[in-house]
């Protein structure tokens, strides 16, 4: 339960305040800011602050997504993880919503933002984070900003740059957007996105490595049809009796092994231990982990205060590149100069590819004519999340 | 409500300041109020949009309440949507207006478009005057008997937004029976969620005055409500979910098919995305099989997957939360996480807050097998240019070193970070040296070798300073120039901003005296005089303490000051194990990532559900929470009463700050030194009795008396305590008696009825206050009294059905008659099978 939900810009202005139960006094926006903004670890280091703190009898949340603060309190002591959740799924539902998430979309459309989170939440209880369900409640139309000028949120952002063949859309498109029914263009997406973290030591070895993937699914099909997606046959979760051996001499041939996976609501696994397919009526997302020795091979620096960045727009598979950095110091220096001028991260995306090998087989609608064919988006791309070779 | 209608933010320059545009909306909106015109409905929009952006804003547009109302007299939902919301903001402070608006709700309350009933219920609810509740009622009844279940949806919660405007109004109108009836009937899963919410809330209000709404609490716990939930889980929105898997969790099955059935029941809920489905579905698994050992072990094999995904799958902020769970479970299990330490490994572009528990966690799961490896990954943590990562990452270093048997390796690479000549690291390091040496002596030479080539120049952290001060005290003997280097500090005493530093310089001072007098004596004679003249209570009077004892005996000076130490085997955990139990039962919820049970940061009438006693509860945790709050205060300096007889007295001078301690007016030499004394041989006799400090100064305090030969006891049946005398005594008093008793199997059996047991005892004269706790830990409070005088007895009772063990703590006004009373008390409780 939940007492007040606000969303502040990045300087701490208040956008959007939503009291549902006038539990915590009114000045709990700027309380909140001012902790965030100067939040000291042991009353010294400054350091970013926890998601979660208690200010005089007072939980605040906070989530932080494209570049806008939300933020939530309470003074229950309710679950951690349910009201981070929550405020995830507030954002994902107003971007579903507003075709983009930023300041200029939500101060343009704050009728509409208030009417959802009317809906969202009332008196504190969450009633329902369904973009699909909350549909039939809202009634304020969305009013476009422009996508280009913003800055790619997450990495299916990606395919908003200039592709040809892959449109953009599905990133910046209202779910009510106000189009003419005729000419409104049926079409669903899947993406299959993954990350993937790998530390080697200063030697070159493999100290750690991992993939965290999930399947995200957006339709714009009319009439929420029934939709199944097949995923490899040969698809194990958990390492089950199965020796590390086996596993690695598996990949490549089709087969993948997941450790662990989890589903969200609203799909149905019915038929998924027995070939391997997700059916469901609306939205989905599976998330999946597992770790296979990675094989993405493209570079790319990182820079900041103390970094040295360096950027590669593209690069051409099997090919080489090279950085020469001098290090000048300005006063005499002791300690281990290589330890301390590490480690080298990489961020990288590369497209159409992922590394787990797992792969929708087939995308089925089920159809409600001879001539319904909508169009289907399956695309790939794996994502460097900490990519890291010490020195 | 929207945004505050008097916000201390003042409007940016580049938005209107507000009353001119106020007024002309207002004849905007006149205009358009009588229109019929087409195209009405877009002009009034654009007007609204426009009132309610300068709502947003903070400039207040109470003014325009009265057109507002007017121009709601309109088919278009849009437009009345907002005029709710408007209407939300402002009743509240203009309660005269908000009855104009009850009309126009009213009547949409009976619309025929289900969305306009349901809004304009929800909105009339949400006005917040506590006048105009009479209206309410009739709408909510309709309401709660609506045809559609959004209607439906918004009445329950209607009822709880009612009842926090005027609880009377609710209870009068009956609607809490009316709710309980919808929870079990209505086919819609939100309105059964919604009155679930609605009735623990009212409940759990009501149940501190009415024995009825206490039972109607506990009836929602019983089997066929829960049953009736569980069964039709997946019908239930995610959150939904939550709210059940909450209620389940304190829900204790009547046997462990039942047990086993709820597990199955809810396996593939730790396969959802949702983390708080997952971490609400694991709070029932460990709940549920808290007495079933070998079962509660496969519940942790078989939530390590899904939380581990939870982990890397979620965002920064879900992995804090999970991680903050993950922490709890592996200081509970250690062994069990001990193989997955990689996955707390931190990446390269985590948060801080993310990364510093990664660290806990590392710490957590070191053993044997595991150590080299931690530690070789958090060295190069050490050297990241992060510095508060850096400074955590040598923190864990030290804490790994501390909890383990072989420490060779670890000692080598801590003594490489002094050799890395950061500040920081540096300080850390001394810090985590010190410690060190306390557990293991037998390092000294190596570290001293090492810390011996620092200056002292270079280390400016207090904590840092103070270690440093320390080891340059503790083994002046083996470090050359140590008295030398203590000498320069006392000649800038005044330099010294940090009072923990100049107490460390005089301990260490007196050490080096002891050790190397000649080379001492005009340094020590330079920090005495300092410390006496020195502002700083503590710091004065430890210095007046070591001048009066020198005095007086220089060898007993001595053995007061540097007895010979053992070597501490264990630091104390700051944390006793009922809090940890406390927090354990609290598991998804913010005290696990506070590590604080709730009553420590919520106010009671916060409180959730099915807490019971917490008055009390509370007030024995209290106890521990003031000696925790000592022991953390002394951490640094001591952690082992066999060292207290060192650094002891004056480190606990931040425990002096006691109430009967008034630093500002005992400034008076006698004065103060008695103050010390009588505070201090409390803490001699727990500590080490053998020293004889009583006689030293000559002050002729006694110890305390042989308990006299125990009269016989007798009780008075009818003694009374009220519960706020009974907490405040309970406070006050020290605990004469504890003890441990094992409880036998039919004692066990009984506790399903603890009513039982309290008849009993009263039948005993020893009357119980107040009861809590849930299985397997159960609490009583007794207090009994002497017949023929006030004096009384206070009795904090636990028993442990799992472990089948009886705590008992007993305080009382007579100290001496406590031996008689515990007697009594066992007595009866054996008599009833308990022992």
């Amino acid at each position: 339960m939940i007492s007040q939900f606000f969303v502040l810009s990045q300087r701490g202005d208040n956008i959007v305040l939503r009291d549902y139960r006038g539990e915590v006094q009114k000045g709990s926006t700027e309380i909140f800011f001012r902790k965030v903004k100067f939040w000291k670890e042991d009353g010294q280091e400054e350091a970013q602050a926890p998601p979660v703190f208690n200010v005089d009898g007072v939980n605040y949340f906070h989530v932080k997504i494209a570049g806008l603060l939300f933020v939530a309190t309470t003074r229950v002591n309710v679950s951690p993880s349910l009201v981070l959740e929550l405020l995830q799924r507030i954002a994902r539902v107003i971007k579903d919503y507003l075709g983009v998430l930023s300041e200029e979309s939500l101060r343009k459309n704050f009728v509409l933002v208030y009417e959802l989170l009317d809906e969202i939440i009332d008196f504190g209880y969450v009633q329902s984070t369904s973009t699909e369900v909350l549909k039939s409640y809202i009634f304020n139309e969305p009013i476009m900003v422009d996508a280009a000028r913003l800055t790619p949120l997450g990495p299916a952002a990606i395919f908003m740059q200039g592709s040809k063949r892959m449109p953009g859309t599905a990133v910046t498109k209202s779910v009510i957007a106000n189009e003419t029914p005729g000419k409104r263009r049926e079409e669903i997406f899947v993406d299959i996105i993954e990350k993937i973290s790998v530390t080697f030591s200063s030697s070159g070895y493999i100290l750690t490595s991992e993939i965290d993937g999930t399947i995200q699914m957006k339709s714009y099909l009319t009439g929420s049809p029934e939709i199944r997606i097949a995923l490899n046959e040969e698809l194990n979760i958990g390492r089950g009796g199965r020796s590390i051996y086996d596993y690695r001499s598996s990949t490549g041939s089709g087969a993948v092994i997941l450790d662990d996976c989890n589903f969200h609501e609203s799909v149905r696994l019915d038929s998924f231990d027995i070939d391997r397919t997700l059916s469901l009526v609306s939205e989905i997302l599976a998330t999946f982990e597992l770790e296979p020795g990675a094989s993405g091979q493209t570079a790319d620096f990182k820079e900041a205060n103390k970094k040295i960045e360096w950027n590669l727009k593209k690069i051409i598979g099997g090919s080489e590149q090279t950085l020469r950095a001098k290090l000048t110091f300005s006063q005499e220096f002791h300690g281990n100069i290589t330890k301390e001028s590490g480690p080298v991260s990489m961020t990288f995306i590369i497209p159409m590819y992922n590394a787990s090998g797992l792969q929708v087989k087939y995308l089925q609608i089920a159809k409600k004519s001879s001539t319904y064919n909508p169009y289907r988006w399956v695309r790939y791309v794996t994502q460097a999340n900490s990519y890291v070779a010490r020195l | 409500m929207a945004p505050p209608a008097h916000s201390s933010r003042s409007p940016s320059p580049s938005q209107p300041s507000g009353k001119g545009e106020v007024s002309d909306l207002k004849s905007q909106l006149r205009q358009l109020a009588g229109s019929r015109a087409p195209g009405v409905d877009d002009s009034k929009r654009d007007l609204f949009k426009k009132v309610i952006s300068y709502m947003t804003i903070g400039i207040d547009v109470s003014s325009l309440f009265g057109e507002m109302v007017m121009c709601s007299a309109t088919s278009d939902v849009v437009l009345k949507k907002m005029c709710y919301l408007y209407v939300g903001n402002y009743a509240k402070v203009n309660p005269d207006l908000a009855l104009l608006t009850i009309n126009f709700l009213q009547r949409d309350c009976k619309d025929e478009d289900p969305m306009i009933r349901g809004l304009a219920l929800r909105s009339l609810c949400s006005l917040r005057v506590p006048i105009l509740v009479e209206y309410l009622v009739g709408p909510l009844a309709s309401g709660l008997k609506d045809s559609n279940s959004y209607v439906r949806m918004v009445a329950v919660i209607g009822v709880l937004k009612l009842y926090h405007i005027s609880s009377v109004t609710c209870m009068d109108a009956d609607f809490p029976a009316i709710l309980k009836h919808l929870m079990l009937n209505d086919r819609d899963t939100q309105v059964v969620a919604n009155c679930l919410s609605t009735l623990q809330e009212i409940w759990t209000a009501e149940a501190s005055n009415s024995g009825e709404a206490s039972r109607e609490r506990d009836a929602l716990l019983s089997k066929p409500l829960i049953y009736y939930l569980l069964n039709r889980i997946k019908e239930f929105s995610e959150w939904a979910q939550c709210l059940i898997l909450e209620l389940v969790a304190k829900y204790v099955p009547s046997d462990t098919n039942e047990i086993f059935d709820i597990m199955n029941l809810l396996e593939d809920r730790l396969q959802h995305a949702n983390g708080a489905v997952v971490l609400a579905t694991i709070k029932v698994f460990l709940q549920l099989t808290l007495s079933m050992t070998d079962v509660h072990q496969q519940v942790y094999e078989r939530i390590k997957a899904p939380l581990l995904t939870l982990v890397s799958s979620g965002s920064p902020e879900q992995s804090y939360a999970v991680l903050g769970h993950l922490h709890l479970l592996v200081m509970r299990a250690p062994m069990l996480f001990s193989s997955d330490y990689k996955h707390f490994y931190c990446q390269y572009n985590e948060p801080f807050y993310v990364k510093k528990l990664k660290l806990e966690m590392l710490t957590a799961v070191a053993n044997e097998s595991n150590t080299y490896e931690i530690v070789t990954e958090l060295c190069e943590y050490a050297a990241n240019v992060d510095i508060p990562i850096a400074r955590e990452s040598i923190r864990a270093v030290g804490k790994i070193a501390l909890q383990q048997y072989d420490v060779n390796a670890i000692v080598d690479r801590l003594l490489q970070f002094l050799e890395m000549e950061k500040d920081y690291v540096t300080a850390e390091t001394l810090v985590l040296v010190k410690d060190l040496l306390r557990k293991y002596p037998q390092w000294s030479h190596d570290c001293i070798a090492v810390v011996g080539n620092i200056s002292s120049k270079n280390v400016q952290e207090p904590k840092a300073k103070a270690a440093l001060i320390w080891m340059l005290g503790e083994y002046s003997q083996d470090m050359q120039d140590a008295p030398y280097i203590l000498e320069s500090l006392a000649e800038n005493w005044d330099d010294e901003h940090s009072p923990e530093v100049r107490l460390h310089l005089l301990t260490a001072l007196m050490k080096c005296f002891f050790k190397r007098s000649p080379e001492t004596r005009k340094a020590l004679g330079i920090a005495l005089a300092a410390g006496v003249a020195d502002f700083h209570q503590d710091v004065h009077d430890r210095a007046l303490f070591y001048y009066r004892l020198l005095r007086y005996n220089i060898s007993i000076a001595e053995r007061v000051v540097n007895p010979p130490k053992q070597a501490v085997s264990v630091f104390a955990d700051p944390q006793s194990s009922e809090i940890k139990d406390r927090i354990f039962d609290e598991f998804n919820s913010l005290s696990v990532l506070y590590q604080k049970p709730s009553y420590m940061f919520t106010d009671k009438e916060h409180r959730g559900p099915f807490e019971f006693s917490d008055e009390l509860g509370n007030l024995s945790t209290e106890a521990n929470v003031s000696a925790q709050k000592v022991e953390a205060d002394d951490k640094d300096l001591l952690l082992s009463i066999s060292e207290k007889g060192d650094s002891g007295f004056p480190a606990n001078g931040s425990a002096y700050n006691a109430p009967s301690y008034d630093s500002s007016k005992s400034l008076s030499a006698s004065s103060t030194s008695s103050d010390l004394v009588i505070l201090e041989t409390g803490v001699l006799h727990q500590a080490s009795p053998s020293l004889a400090i009583d006689d030293l100064l000559g002050l002729g305090l006694s110890t305390t008396p042989a308990p006299a030969p125990a009269p016989p006891l007798s009780l008075n049946p009818k003694a009374v305590l009220d519960p706020g005398t009974f907490q405040q005594k309970w406070r006050q008093l020290p605990i004469s008696l504890s003890l441990e008793l094992p409880v036998s199997p039919q004692g066990v059996a009984a506790l399903t009825t603890p009513q039982a047991l309290i008849m009993h005892m009263q039948g005993n004269s020893i009357h119980c206050i107040a009861t809590g706790g849930q299985s397997p830990n159960f609490k009583f409070f007794f207090f009994a009294q002497k017949s023929e005088e006030l004096s009384k007895f206070l009795v904090e009772c636990i028993i442990n059905t799992s472990s089948s063990k009886a705590q008992l703590k007993i305080k009382a006004d007579d100290q001496n008659s406590t031996q008689a009373f515990s007697v009594l008390f066992e007595s009866a409780l054996s008599k009833f099978g308990m022992l």
